[in-house]
């Protein structure tokens, strides 16, 4: 294939503006070749604007766009039939059985029809653990089995890169996990998989590189251990306080935020600040390791979007 | 890459992927073919039957030719009007906007271009089925008196075709499914009633007769009309390109609005 470089999505200045609003704002973005990419931010941030853009339905206000080696939106066709896509609304065929969604929807990409294709859209059913729902009508599935059908569709045509949009909202943890392990299967296989999420921990533990993007910009870039060594101190104290203001030891032990009662204290000493606390024996309190969600919540701030 | 609306205008450029669309759409109708049919069938069949035999008994011929014949051979046209525009309002809109069938398709190698040329194809699939029933049933019933009926195929398609576009296009702008009874009451309509289905527009008075030359079913029924009763058809080339021209015309603001829709 032509897509060669070690970039599968290379964006420069990336510009999406809806008349006056600027909803991605000059973003530079390069996913690498192979593992897990993962595109993170709180509502409205642009993350389905850029992705959009990346798959040629947006065409950008400005800056340059590379999907697979080639310029968007010119090479759209040529691009898409080499991506699969699992986007954030359910489109699936209610015209259809499980089965008949994939083989119409593989009929949309003549160039790339795995041949004998019955077989192969069968092993795509197993794959996602829907072998025994072939026959079903979309009506009959379950909200984690539309997602996971979602999925096998956007295997039709073997795709070297995955995009997905939220793959996990609104899903229970046993789906979740099942989602999970298929992704971790796909990237081993050598897709590359690039996601959106709001979920800290889905980025955690899946993407080998995540990017924060608030507002339209990008405001951090790393592995995800790296962001957390990086952005935030590595211990939290949190503190159930109630209304009572944190005591002045404690602020100079941890930079703390008081939040609807709970005081966040962020940490290098976390022993200090436990001794410290050993005065208010009434606190109940939890110590834990910084995660990415601290980055997330200190990148993007604690406002409520929306 | 300037404003909102940059290259929604540029010429559609659609590819042979299209079918894969029209193929979409006859898969679902195949399945439900039988009870499809009978609503192909049933609504012109009672138009038919109930006019062509309750009037014709008073009326005998009309323009020179017998009633039945006449009313068939305009409801051959008028129904594949009809069926043209019902699929590509309401089943096309429930594709591109509640179901989000286009939605999925555009993830894929296909383009709105493609899409909209699918539907088109489609929808006056449909339009050719319903006037070809229309065209059987007055066969059956003595009413095709010359050969030149199977023309009416090629026609039909055509006239699905320039049926198809507009309502394509009142799709792609349409809010909900409620702006679809104006278009039905205000533009569909009429033309049954005004454009020679059921009289000729000579009858009409003198400005009527001239308005109603820029509706495409009065050229419709100009051409369907002498194919099924053997009357030598004239201008033909003038019908045939007003019909054309709709089409295209229909392709082309349809395509733009539906980039409109989706590619922002
Ligand atoms: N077609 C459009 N016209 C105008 N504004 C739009 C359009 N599409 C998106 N926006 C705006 O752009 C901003 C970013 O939207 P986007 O859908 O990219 O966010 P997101 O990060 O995907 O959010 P979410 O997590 O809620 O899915 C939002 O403020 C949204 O209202
Ligand atoms: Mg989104």
């Amino acid at each position: 294939m032509t897509a060669s470089g070690p970039f599968v999505v290379e964006a420069r200045g990336l510009v999406k503006r809806f008349g006056a609003d600027t909803v991605v704002d000059r973003i530079d973005l390069r996913v690498p070749r192979g593992g897990c990419f993962g595109l993170l931010g709180p509502n409205g941030a642009g993350k389905t604007t850029t992705l959009r853009m990346i798959l040629g339905h947006s065409p950008p206000s400005a800056g340059t766009l590379t999907v697979l080696g080639e310029a968007m939106p010119a090479a759209g066709r040529r691009v898409r039939a080499r991506i699969g896509v699992v986007s954030q609304d359910d489109n699936l065929d209610p015209d259809f059985s499980v089965m008949e969604n994939l083989e119409v929807y593989a009929s949309y990409f003549p160039h790339r029809r795995h041949r004998p294709l019955r077989p192969f859209l069968e092993s795509l059913l197993e794959f996602v653990s829907l072998g025994d729902r072939a026959g079903y009508r979309i009506q009959a599935l379950s909200g984690g089995m539309r997602r996971r059908l979602v999925i096998a569709r956007a295997l039709v045509n073997e795709p070297r890169l995955l995009i997905l949009d939220e793959p996990t909202t609104g899903l229970d943890p046993q789906i979740r996990h099942l989602i999970w392990s298929r992704l971790r299967a796909l990237t081993e296989r050598g897709t590359t998989v690039l996601l959106t999420t709001h979920y800290m921990e889905e980025a955690e533990r899946l993407c080998d590189r995540v990017a924060i993007i608030d507002h339209g910009r990008i405001l951090a870039e790393d592995a995800p251990r790296a962001l957390v060594a990086r952005e935030v101190e590595p211990s939290v104290v949190e503190v159930r306080a109630g209304e009572r203001p944190p005591p002045p030891e404690l602020a100079r032990q941890a930079r703390v935020e008081a939040v609807d009662g709970v005081w966040h204290c962020h940490t290098s000493e976390p022993g200090a600040v436990l001794a410290s606390l050993g005065d208010y024996p009434e606190l109940e309190y939890l110590h834990r390791p910084a995660n990415l969600e601290d980055v997330f919540l200190r990148l993007t701030g604690r406002e409520l979007r929306d | 890459m300037q404003g909102r609306s940059a290259g929604h205008w540029r010429l559609p450029a659609p590819r042979a992927l299209a079918f894969a669309v029209w193929r979409r759409n006859a898969r679902v109708w195949v399945r439900l073919m039988a009870s499809n049919l009978l609503f192909h069938f049933g609504e012109p069949l009672l138009y038919l039957l109930g006019l062509g035999f309750g009037l014709g008994r008073f009326i005998g011929e009309m323009d020179g030719v017998d009633y039945f014949a006449f009313l068939a051979s305009g409801l051959v046209a008028s129904s594949a009007m009809m069926s043209a525009s019902y699929e590509g309002i309401y089943s096309a809109y429930t594709r591109m906007v509640p179901q989000k069938t286009y939605d999925g398709m555009l993830a894929t190698p296909l383009e709105v271009d493609d899409i909209v040329a699918g539907e088109m194809l489609w929808c006056a699939t449909k339009g050719c089925i319903s006037g070809g029933s229309i065209l059987v049933v007055a066969a059956a019933l003595g009413a095709v008196t010359s050969a030149h009926a199977v023309f009416c195929i090629p026609l039909l398609l055509l006239i699905g075709l320039a049926f198809a576009g507009p309502a394509l296009a009142m799709s792609a702008i349409s809010p909900s499914y409620d702006f679809f009874s104006y278009y039905i009451t205000l533009v569909i309509t009429p033309m049954f009633i005004l454009c020679g289905v059921f009289y000729p527009i000579g009858s009409l008075p003198d400005a009527l007769q001239h308005a109603v030359q820029a509706l495409p079913l009065t050229h419709a029924v100009a051409l369907a009309r002498p194919l099924v009763t053997g009357a030598p058809v004239e201008h033909a080339l003038a019908h045939l390109a007003v019909l054309a021209g709709f089409a295209a015309a229909g392709f082309y603001v349809s395509v733009a609005l539906v980039r409109r829709r989706f590619v922002v």
